[in-house]
C-alpha cells in the first residue's frame, strides 16, 4: 500500500508568496477575532464557581436558570454538558460569600426545581488564584518560544529557528482564532494542548529541515529553491502518514473521552491539521525568503574540494 | 550490519520484564478496606490493636481479608463494600467509645488488591489524582498580615507590663499597622525604655523621633523575626488542620504547604464532600478577653449606650451582647486541649481547658487580679466574633487546667470543646481555590481515558500493519512497549495520573508513532533507490535517528515548560508527556530495531523485506508487488 506515487519533485515554492499570503490574512484575521469577540476563558482563568449537577432525565434550562437568578443573581450561565441530563452552570465570584455556601444554596434552589438534581463536581477559584494562572500560561509559552529558538539556532541555524517559530506561532495563534471565533471555552487544559501543538509543530519544520541540510550535502548542484522542493516532496509522505495516525488518536478521544477532555481534543485537531500547511509551507518559504545558503548548514565545504573543479582528484 | 550484541537484547529483556512487573499491580483492582490509625501521636498501633480489631469483627460475624500492619496504621480489607460498612462501624464501636475520647481513626479506603509478592518489591498501582478517585481538593491561603498584626498587639501588651514594672511613665502606647508606638515626655525615660526593649525584646527594633513636644519610640519587629512569626504561623495551622482532618476520619489526606504562605490539602475517596468543606471552612482563631464591667459598658451591653474607649462589643451564642476589652490575655496558641467533661462537685456539664506552661503562668496572673470579674473566650471566624462563653473567675487558676462550667448541656460542651479545639489557628486562612469531584464521576472518568487510548492504539496499530506489513507490525509492538513502560515508570514513580494524564498518554502515543513512521518511509526510499535490504534497514535507522533525537527534543522543551509553570491537572499532563518522550524514544528505535533484527538481521542473502509496497516510478506496473511478502530461503 503506498498513498504517495510522485513521480517528481512537486515545485512548492514556486507558489510561497501565494502560500504566505494567505497564512498573513488568517493571521490578521485571527487577531480581529481575538480583540473583537475575546477568548471564552473559563473559570480557572477568570475566578468563580461552577458545578456540574446531574438530573436523572433531560434537563430543563429554563427552570435552573429561573432558580438560580431567583437567588440574586443576575449574569449566571447554563448549558448542556455532554448529555441532555447534565448541566454546568457558572456563577461569578461573589464577596463574602465562600463557594461552599454558594453551591449549597445553589443545589439547594435546584432541588425544589427538580429532586433528582445530583452534585456531581464543584470548582471554585478565587481571583487571584485566576490571574496567576493565567500568567503562569503566559510564562510557559514563552519559554517554550524562547526554549525552541535556542535549541533549533544550536543544531540548524539562526534563520531556520526564527523561520521554525514564526511558522509555529502562527498555528498557536490560528487555534486560538478558532476559540475566539466559535467560543469555545477556553481552560488551562486546552492551554496545555496550544503548548503541546506548538511543540509537535516545530516537529514537522525539523523533518524538513533536516532534510534540507542533508540535501544540501548531496546535491552539490542543486539551487535551494531546487532543494526545498525535493526535502518536502521527500517528506510528505512521512508528514501526512504521522498527522493522520495521531489525528487518529485524537479522534478516538473526541469520541470517547467526554466532554471534559472535547475541547482539548478539538484544539490537539485544529493544531494538527494547520500543522501540516504552517510547517510545510510557511516555514520552509521564510526560510528561503530569510536566504539560507548551503555554507550555513555546512561548515567545511571549502576544505573537501569543488568537486566541480575539473582537476579535482587528479594529483600530479 | 544488522546485529545486535547480546548485551543489547539482555537490555530489552529486562526492560520488558521490570516493566511487566511494575505495570502488574494496576490490573488487580481495588478492594473496599478499613484502616485504623492512630489520632494521638502517643497511641501506639500494634499486634494488641490488632487482635482486638479481629476480635471486633469475630463478634459482628465478619470474616476479615487480608490483615496489614503497617508503622502507625492497620489496613483490613473485605470483598464487599457492604461488609466494608458494617466492619466500620464494629471496629468503631470497639475501639472508641465515645466519639470524643478517640483515640483512633476508623476511616473506609480503597487498597489495591495486589498479592503480597509484589507490594514486597514495592509494585504499587498508579497514584489516581483527584479527578479519578473523588474527593475534595483545597487551597488555603493564610492572612500573614493578620498575623503580623496579631504579634504586635501582643508585644503591646507585654511591652505595657514590661514598662509598668520598671515604673517607666510613659504618654501612651498604641499599636499602628504592625508596628508599636509608645510616646514619653522626656528623653532620659525614653532612652532608657529603648534600653529595657533591646535587652527584653530582642526580636523588636526600635527607632527614636520627636512628635510634637514629645518622643515617640517606634518599634517594629525585625524581618527575621517577622518571616520567623509566619513559618510558625503556617506550621501551627498545618497541624491544626491536621487534627480537624482526622475527625473526618479520611485515609490518606494530602496536607502540604505551598509557597510562603498557602496551604494545600486534599482529600480523596471522600464521601460527604459537604461535611469536608464544613469542618475546614470554619477555620477560625481563638482569643481570651476580660470582660469590661463599668457602668458604661453594662449600659453599652444593654443597647442604651455608646460602646466605651477600648473595648469591643460581640454576641454571644445565645444572642446576648458582651463588651470585652480589646486586649487579648490568650490566644489559641497557648490552649493545648478542650475535653467536654462534668464537674466534679455539681455535675454539671463543662468543658476542661489545658493550657501550656506560658499560658498557664499568664492566667494565674489574670485571675489572681481578677477574681468575681468575667472573661470571655472569643471565637473568630472570617474576621467577625462570636463569644464562645464567657465565665465568672473564682478563685486564682493556677497549673494551666481550667474548667468551665455553668449553663449548658452536654451537647452545648461538647460543641464548645470542639470549636476550641479546632479553632486554635495562628492566623485566618480563606480558600482561595476549592475542587470537588464526586466519587461516580471519578470512575466514569477512568473509563473514558482507557477508552480513549484503548481504542486509539488499536486504530493506529491496524493502520501500521495495513501499510507497512511486518515492519508496520513490528512499530505497533513497539508502541505497545512504549504504553508498557510508560505505565511502569509512572508506577515506579507515584506519579499522579489526572484524567489530562491520559489524554497525554494518548497524544504520547500518537506522537510515538513519528519515529516509526520516519524509520519506515526512509527505508522505503532506500529500496526505492536500489539499495539492498540489508543496507536498506541499516541506512534507515542511521539517519532517521539525528531527525527522531531533533523532534523529540522539542516536544520535550514544550513538556518541560507545562510542568515548571502548570499546576494541578495539567501538571498530570505535563508529567505523563515528558516521561512518553522518554519511553518512545527508546522503544521506537531500540527496541524496534532490536526486533528487526532479531528477524531479518541473520540473513546473509536477504531479497527483500515486508514493508509494503516499495513503488518506483521509472519501473512499468505491475513490478511494484515484487516485494511484498517475505522472501526467506
Amino acid at each position: 500500500m503506498e498513498f504517495f506515487k510522485i513521480r517528481r519533485d512537486i515545485p512548492f515554492m514556486r507558489n510561497a508568496l501565494a502560500f504566505n499570503a494567505v497564512s498573513l490574512i488568517t493571521f490578521l484575521a485571527v487577531v480581529f477575532f481575538l480583540f473583537s469577540r475575546g477568548l471564552h476563558l473559563s473559570v480557572e482563568f477568570t475566578g468563580g464557581t461552577l458545578m456540574e449537577v446531574a438530573y436523572s432525565q433531560p434537563a430543563d434550562l429554563t427552570q435552573a436558570r429561573n432558580a438560580i437568578a431567583a437567588l440574586g443573581y443576575a449574569d449566571v450561565q447554563v448549558q448542556n454538558f455532554g448529555t441532555a441530563r447534565d448541566v454546568l452552570i457558572r456563577l461569578p465570584a461573589v464577596k463574602g460569600v465562600s463557594s461552599a455556601q454558594q453551591s449549597e444554596k445553589v443545589l439547594g434552589a435546584l432541588k425544589q426545581a427538580d429532586a433528582s438534581a445530583e452534585l456531581r463536581r464543584t470548582e471554585f477559584v478565587g481571583p487571584q488564584v485566576g490571574d496567576e494562572l493565567a500568567a503562569d500560561g503566559l510564562k510557559a509559552l514563552a519559554f517554550v518560544v524562547v526554549g525552541i529558538v535556542l535549541y533549533l539556532a544550536f543544531r540548524f541555524e539562526w534563520k531556520f529557528a526564527v523561520a521554525a517559530i514564526i511558522a509555529n506561532l502562527h498555528d498557536v495563534i490560528i487555534i486560538l482564532g478558532f476559540f475566539a471565533f466559535f467560543q469555545w471555552e477556553f481552560s488551562l487544559p486546552v492551554l496545555a494542548a496550544v503548548l503541546a501543538v506548538l511543540g509537535y509543530s516545530v516537529n514537522e519544520s525539523v523533518v524538513i529541515f533536516d532534510r534540507i541540510r542533508e540535501n544540501f550535502r548531496r546535491f552539490r548542484k542543486m539551487d535551494t529553491v531546487g532543494i526545498i522542493d525535493n526535502a518536502i516532496t521527500s517528506t510528505i509522505s512521512r508528514t501526512i502518514i504521522t498527522h493522520g495516525c495521531t489525528q487518529l488518536m485524537v479522534l478516538s478521544m473526541l469520541l470517547f473521552g467526554g466532554a471534559t477532555l472535547y475541547y482539548f481534543a478539538l484544539a490537539l485537531t485544529i493544531g494538527i491539521l494547520f500543522g501540516i500547511y504552517s510547517s510545510v509551507f510557511v516555514a520552509a518559504a521564510i526560510a528561503m525568503w530569510l536566504g539560507i545558503r548551503r555554507e550555513d548548514l555546512i561548515k567545511n565545504v571549502k576544505k573537501e574540494g569543488d568537486p566541480d573543479d575539473p582537476n579535482a582528484g587528479a594529483v600530479v | 550490519m544488522n546485529r545486535y550484541p547480546v548485551w543489547k537484547y539482555a537490555i530489552i529483556l529486562i526492560a520488558l520484564l521490570v516493566g511487566s512487573l511494575y505495570t502488574l499491580p494496576n490490573f488487580f483492582g481495588e478492594a473496599p478496606a478499613v484502616q485504623v490509625s492512630a489520632a494521638k501521636s502517643s497511641v501506639k498501633v500494634d499486634t494488641a490493636l490488632q487482635g482486638r480489631v479481629e476480635e471486633a469483627l469475630r463478634a459482628a460475624g465478619i470474616t476479615p481479608g487480608l490483615m496489614q500492619l503497617e508503622a502507625s496504621t492497620l489496613k483490613v480489607r473485605f470483598d464487599t463494600t457492604d461488609q466494608q460498612l458494617k466492619a466500620k462501624d464494629a471496629i468503631q464501636r470497639a475501639l472508641a467509645p465515645s466519639a470524643d475520647e478517640a483515640p483512633y481513626v476508623v476511616a473506609l479506603n480503597l487498597l489495591s488488591r495486589s498479592p503480597q509478592w509484589l507490594s514486597a518489591l514495592n509494585a504499587a498501582p498508579m497514584y489516581l489524582g483527584l479527578d479519578l478517585r473523588g474527593g475534595v481538593h483545597f487551597m488555603l491561603q493564610v492572612d500573614m498580615p493578620s498575623a503580623l498584626t496579631k504579634k504586635a498587639e501582643s508585644l503591646a501588651g507585654d511591652l505595657r507590663s514590661a514598662l509598668r514594672e520598671k515604673s517607666l511613665r510613659h504618654a501612651g502606647i498604641n499599636r499602628n499597622g504592625q508596628s508599636i508606638e509608645v510616646r514619653f515626655r522626656e528623653t532620659a525615660t525614653a532612652e532608657a525604655a529603648q534600653r529595657l526593649i533591646q535587652d527584653q525584646f530582642p526580636d523588636l527594633l526600635t527607632t527614636t523621633s520627636p512628635d510634637a513636644g514629645d518622643i515617640k519610640l517606634t518599634a517594629s519587629l525585625k524581618p527575621d523575626a517577622g518571616r520567623k512569626v509566619q513559618e510558625q504561623a503556617l506550621k501551627q495551622n498545618i497541624t491544626t488542620l491536621h487534627n480537624r482532618i482526622n475527625e473526618l476520619g479520611v485515609a490518606e489526606p494530602v496536607i502540604q504547604q505551598q509557597g510562603l504562605d498557602r496551604i494545600v490539602v486534599q482529600l480523596p475517596g471522600v464521601q460527604d464532600t459537604a461535611k469536608a468543606k464544613d469542618i475546614l471552612g470554619r477555620t477560625a482563631t481563638l482569643e481570651i478577653r476580660m470582660v469590661e464591667d463599668s457602668s458604661e459598658a453594662r449600659a453599652a451591653e444593654l443597647g442604651s449606650g455608646p460602646v466605651p474607649f477600648g473595648t469591643e462589643r460581640f454576641l454571644e451564642r445565645n444572642g446576648q451582647a458582651v463588651i470585652v476589652k480589646k486586649q487579648v490575655i490568650l490566644t489559641g496558641e497557648n490552649l493545648t486541649d478542650a475535653q467536654p467533661g462534668f464537674d466534679s462537685q455539681t455535675q454539671e456539664a463543662a468543658v476542661h481547658l489545658t493550657l501550656d506552661a506560658k499560658g498557664a503562668r499568664i492566667f494565674r496572673d489574670v485571675t489572681r487580679e481578677s477574681v468575681g470579674k468575667r472573661m470571655a473566650i472569643l471565637l473568630f471566624e472570617k474576621g467577625k466574633g462570636e463569644v464562645v462563653t464567657a465565665p465568672v473567675i473564682r478563685s486564682e487558676i493556677g497549673g494551666g487546667r481550667v474548667q468551665i462550667s455553668g449553663r449548658m448541656s452536654t451537647v452545648e460542651a461538647n460543641d464548645v470543646a470542639l470549636l476550641l479545639r479546632a479553632g486554635s489557628l495562628a492566623a485566618p486562612m480563606d480558600i482561595i481555590e476549592e475542587r470537588t469531584i464526586g466519587p461516580s464521576l471519578g470512575a466514569e472518568n477512568i473509563a473514558k481515558g482507557f477508552n480513549s487510548v484503548t481504542w486509539g492504539f488499536a486504530a493506529v496499530a491496524a493502520f501500521m500493519c495495513l501499510y507497512y506489513m511486518l515492519f508496520g507490525l513490528f512499530s505497533s509492538i513497539a508502541l505497545g512497549v512504549n504504553l508498557l513502560l510508560l505505565v511502569a515508570v509512572l508506577s515506579m514513580l507515584q506519579a499522579t495520573l489526572t484524567l489530562p494524564g491520559m489524554a497525554a498518554m494518548a497524544l504520547v502515543l500518537g506522537m510515538a508513532i513519528d519515529a516509526n513512521v520516519l524509520i519506515n518511509e526512509r527505508v522505503r526510499e532506500e529500496l526505492r533507490n536500489g539499495a539492498s535490504p540489508q543496507a536498506a534497514i541499516h541506512a534507515g535507522y542511521e539517519r532517521a535517528w539525528a531527525t527522531i533525537l531533533d523532534s523529540n527534543v522539542t516536544t520535550l522543551i514544550a513538556g518541560l515548560a507545562l510542568l515548571a509553570f502548570g499546576s494541578g491537572p495539567v501538571r498530570g499532563f505535563a508529567v505523563v508527556h515528558c516521561l512518553g518522550i522518554l519511553t518512545s524514544m527508546f522503544s521506537a528505535v531500540f527496541f524496534s530495531r532490536g526486533l528487526v533484527n532479531l528477524w531479518y538481521g541473520g540473513q546473509k542473502r536477504l531479497q527483500s523485506v515486508s514493508i509494503g509496497t516499495v513503488w518506483r516510478a521509472e519501473t512499468s506496473a505491475g513490478s511494484g508487488d515484487s516485494s511484498k511478502g517475505l522472501n526467506r530461503p
